[in-house]
């Protein structure tokens, strides 16, 4: 996350949207769009069809078989679902567990809130997926979630099945605590230094490596029958690293500057693991070829940069320039107001760089889906993968462009014209509520008002205990 | 025959005489000495909640257990006549949850890490540094019977409670207690008997746990590290010449050793959503799990009755914050959550949930059943109310062997109304607590004269005096 110290959000008019518990039609025929398939160009006059949740088929001469739903797009574009590759909705609490320099313990997979109201706002934008990340204020930091934004589901139906988790990486000024620190009386964490970051770092894998060694020579003896083993302890900071160590958990590391990114590809390579993302990467565009070179990704901005020291050698250009010099580029929101107009994000690499419209729409589709290793279910419209789509009402790479619907396993969980439609019905309710809540305060005061004849209200009891407290979504 | 209130009578000759003429038929009783421990209700309403009411009926109480409950019941010689006509019997009520006898937390030795200061007191870097942890905090050994809470609730019908140490993530083990005694012992019927824990983070930004998902994995490694302890103790034992010295940790003995008894284990959970995730991380780490809170409960019926979780269910209903920007608009999902959350009893009751209430920090009785009524008026039975109140409170908190119903055998926990325990009109007029009586008496009016004396009606009424204490 760019501003470490969470900034609370405060919901002015929330009207929530009832769950989505629209009932999934087995067959839908989206007809007579310009469909945007991102892996093989734009069909004019097309139409999807998908059948439980999945594309069936793709072209101009589909045609709905009986009992499908169709949903007429004439003059409308289809796009595959955007997918946000670094995001912060959806968390309950706290985006950082701040205190640990290595806080891989915690995993924001624990702490999913299915009834943040920007997954809506997000689906309105055109987001099916994204990566949930934990904040940056460690060099190594919590573990990590991609989810589909399928509001009105638990929390347990948000992750995107079959995808690797991840951990959260973090280089620079905000793991090193440099624009802020702690209140005056606490000691300052280490560490306060990029060298220190680097060590940090460093001593996690040096002790996850032992660790794992640990875990080997106890499986290997126990495999022998070896009796009175005793097993190691396990230690749920060091699993996760291990699991790095195996490639069982993509890495996305938070970074600015070409030296720090360089500082990590050179600690990966010697421990022998891979930096999934280099997220923000500002700077990506002086080192593109390296960065290429180790096959990672990069997941930056349009054109967001100088809120710190370490973000100011930034260009517009980085996407395209990255992009040119072989290195797989997507453009991420972290924020939950740029993730509803990512498409805009994506068209800017069109002016700055010359992206080809395809290419920039890669960005935020088949791009992101490759370096969360999705690509096998989302970020094209293609036979067999997720229905997981967008239709906008213009091209989407211009600025004209609204989301009509967003479609996410064939099920439509953003309808514009069915939130118009439902806001008078649910402003009355709350109007209603509201009402309800007058006349039943109205009428306990009267009632308290009668003259009592029991005394036992004359002593006051000690304070109660602190309350609870309801924690409704929303501000963190 | 009522028994009188003892304040009427002025010295001892006529406290004398006054015992002499109210439990006429306990007079050889009392030629042994100390206080009457056999006791009769007869020609009352009696309603054990285990089996149908009794509408005309005895109950017999000998030292501190109940003997008989029926229509036709002899009663002993020794006992204590009680005419309960017009009066209703009940078992005494439970508030599941409060604290009830606690020193507030800024006194006990736990509470160091609840304080809300910018400046955490000491900075922990991960679970192994166990900030926020005393498990081994048992609220019965903490207990202060001078709280004068202890009596007002007594005199409310409540004659047990669990009470629960605050403080940190492992607060300790909450106890129940009998709301009556001598002693601080005295109070205590089941000292652990719940784990306690919370996920509120307690660090701040630079110290673990900070977030709730800090507060989930540090929980999450406690457990794994006293599972781990149970492999590993034995182990060692049996080869210590083989192994390393196993370190000493406190924390980790004290859980393995609640997980290993089964002892109940209370995660506070209000939103579906907490609900949710807190049945999910019970599954996970295989623990008698106990719902605290339970607000929105209405919303998830059907997986706690699939899981067959208990819920202790908030009579603190949310409400707007008293501290609301007045000029702040309202989302309609709390609005939501605010009109429906009394409703939830009501659907726990429908889908076959356990649940029992708590006062949560309610300042006095009459707010929990001003609360209660909301829950009423959303449809819960005053049946189902008092089984909540009573056996399946106990039943959640593993006493209803002892505990919740009218039923020979069990601790004469019973109370005497002039009506319907859940009447705003009704009053309490006796309560028993282990057997013992207590007469509850209508304090005088507001002494705006005399401030300085409010234990002048205090918690053991002259009524005690009365009978020996």
């Amino acid at each position: 996350m760019r501003h470490l110290v969470p900034i609370a959000i405060f919901f002015t008019a929330l009207l929530a949207q009832a769950p989505t518990q629209a009932q999934t039609p087995n067959v839908i025929l989206i007809r007579n769009a310009t469909v945007l398939t991102v892996t093989h160009g734009t069909i004019e006059h097309g139409s999807i069809l998908i059948r439980d949740g999945k594309i069936a088929a793709v072209g101009t001469d589909v045609k709905a078989p009986d009992g499908a739903t169709v949903i007429d797009a004439a003059g409308q574009f289809v796009i595959p679902g955007i997918i946000d590759c670094h995001s912060h909705i959806a968390i309950d609490g706290n985006v950082n567990e701040g205190g640990p320099a290595v806080s891989s313990m915690v995993n924001i997979a624990d702490v999913l809130n299915p009834a943040d109201i920007n997954i809506y706002r997000d689906l309105a934008g055109g987001v099916t997926t994204a990566n949930i990340l934990h904040g940056s204020a460690n060099p190594i930091g919590g573990q990590t979630v991609v989810i589909k934004l399928r509001w009105g589901k638990q929390a347990s139906q948000l992750p995107f099945e079959g995808a690797l988790p991840g951990i959260k990486f973090a280089l620079g000024e905000n793991p090193k605590h440099s624009n802020f620190g702690p209140p005056a009386g606490t000691p300052a964490r280490y560490p306060a230094t990029r060298l220190g970051v680097e060590e940090v770092i460093r001593q996690a894998f040096t002790e996850a490596r032992e660790y794992k060694k640990q875990w080997d020579d106890y499986n290997r003896r126990k495999a022998t029958g070896e009796p009175n083993l005793l097993p190691p302890r396990r230690d749920l900071r060091l699993e996760p690293l291990v699991e790095v160590l195996e490639g069982k958990r993509f890495v996305h590391a938070h970074c600015y500057r070409a030296d720090e990114i360089l500082m990590l590809a050179r600690v990966a390579k010697e421990f022998g693991f891979k930096v999934r993302t280099f997220q923000h990467v500002l700077e990506g565009y002086k080192i593109a070829d390296e960065i290429a070179v180790t096959g990672v990704g990069g997941s930056t901005f349009s054109d967001w940069w100088a809120y710190k020291m370490e973000a100011y050698d930034a260009i517009p250009y980085n996407a395209a320039l990255m992009h040119e010099r072989g290195v797989l580029v997507s453009i991420n929101s972290d924020s939950a107001e740029e993730a509803r107009h990512l498409n805009q994000e994506a068209a800017k690499s069109m002016k700055y760089g010359d992206l080809s419209a395809n290419d920039a729409l890669k960005l935020i589709t088949l791009n992101p889906a490759i370096q969360l290793g999705i690509d096998n279910r989302a970020g094209s419209i293609d036979v067999g993968k997720d229905a997981d789509l967008v239709i906008y009402n213009h091209d989407p790479l211009s600025v004209y462009a609204v989301v009509q619907k967003t479609l996410i396993d064939g099920q439509v969980y953003f309808d514009r014209e069915r939130d118009l439609a439902s806001r008078p019905s649910l402003e009355k309710e709350k109007q209603a509520l509201l009402e309800k809540e007058k006349k039943a305060a109205a009428e306990e005061k009267k009632h308290d008002e009668k003259p009592e004849k029991k005394q036992d209200q004359k002593k006051k009891p000690p304070k109660p205990a602190e309350s609870s407290q309801v924690v409704s979504g929303g501000g963190r | 025959m009522r028994i009188r209130s003892s304040r009427e009578c002025a010295s001892l000759l006529l406290i004398a005489a006054c015992i002499a003429a109210t439990f006429a038929l306990a007079y050889a009783a009392h030629g042994e000495g100390g206080e009457p421990r056999y006791f009769a209700i007869t020609n009352a309403r009696i309603i054990p909640v285990s089996g149908p009411a009794i509408s005309n009926g005895t109950i017999v109480i000998a030292k501190g257990l109940i003997q008989a409950v029926g229509a036709n019941v002899p009663i002993p010689p020794e006992a204590w006549v009680i005419d309960g006509k017009g009066l209703t019997v009940y078992p005494g009520l439970t508030d599941a949850g409060t604290d009830l006898g606690l020193p507030k937390p800024e006194d006990s030795a736990g509470a160091v890490h609840a304080r809300k200061s910018a400046v955490p007191s000491e900075i922990a870097s991960g679970p192994e540094d166990r900030p926020g942890a005393t498990p081994w905090r048992v609220a019965a050994d903490e207990l202060k019977i001078d709280d004068k809470r202890l009596a007002t609730w007594r005199n409310a019908g409540f004659t047990s409670a669990l009470t629960l140490p605050d403080g940190g993530v492992f607060p300790g083990q909450g106890s129940l207690i009998n709301l009556a005694g001598e002693r601080a012992g005295d109070f205590v019927v089941k000292p652990a008997a719940g784990l306690s824990i919370s996920f509120k983070p307690i660090g701040g930004f630079f110290s673990f746990p900070g977030s709730p998902m800090g507060t989930i994995a540090y929980v999450r490694q406690v457990f794994i590290d006293a599972n781990w302890f149970a492999q590993a103790q034995p182990a060692y034992d049996a080869n210590f010449t083989k192994f390393e010295r196993l370190p000493y940790d406190r924390t980790e003995r004290v859980v393995n050793k609640s997980l290993r008894s089964n002892e109940i284990v209370l995660l506070p959970a209000n939103t579906s959503v907490q609900i949710l995730r807190a049945l999910r991380l019970a599954d996970e780490w295989r623990i008698s799990a106990v719902l605290l809170g339970g607000q929105q409960a209405y919303a998830v019926t059907d997986v706690l009755a699939l899981k067959k979780t208990p819920v202790l269910v908030s009579l603190k209903w949310p409400e707007r914050p008293k501290d609301a920007d007045p000029e702040a608009e309202e989302t309609l999902r709390d609005l939501r959550l605010r009109d429906l959350a009394p409703s939830t009893p009501v659907a726990l009751t429908k889908a076959g949930v356990k649940f029992a209430f708590y006062s949560d920090g309610l300042a006095a009785p009459k707010d929990i059943f001003k609360n209660l009524r909301k829950a009423l008026d959303a449809g819960l039975t005053t049946d189902a109310a008092l089984r909540a109140f009573t056996l399946d409170a106990a039943e959640i908190l593993g006493v209803s062997d002892r505990l919740g119903s009218l039923e020979p055998g069990k601790i004469a926990n019973v109370i005497v109304t002039d009506g319907d325990i859940f009447n705003e009109k009704t009053k309490v007029k006796h309560a028993f607590v282990d057997g013992r009586w207590f007469e509850v008496h209508e304090e005088p009016p507001p002494d705006k004269t005399d401030e300085k004396k409010p234990e002048r009606h205090a918690d053991f009424p002259e009524a005690d005096a009365a009978v020996g204490r």
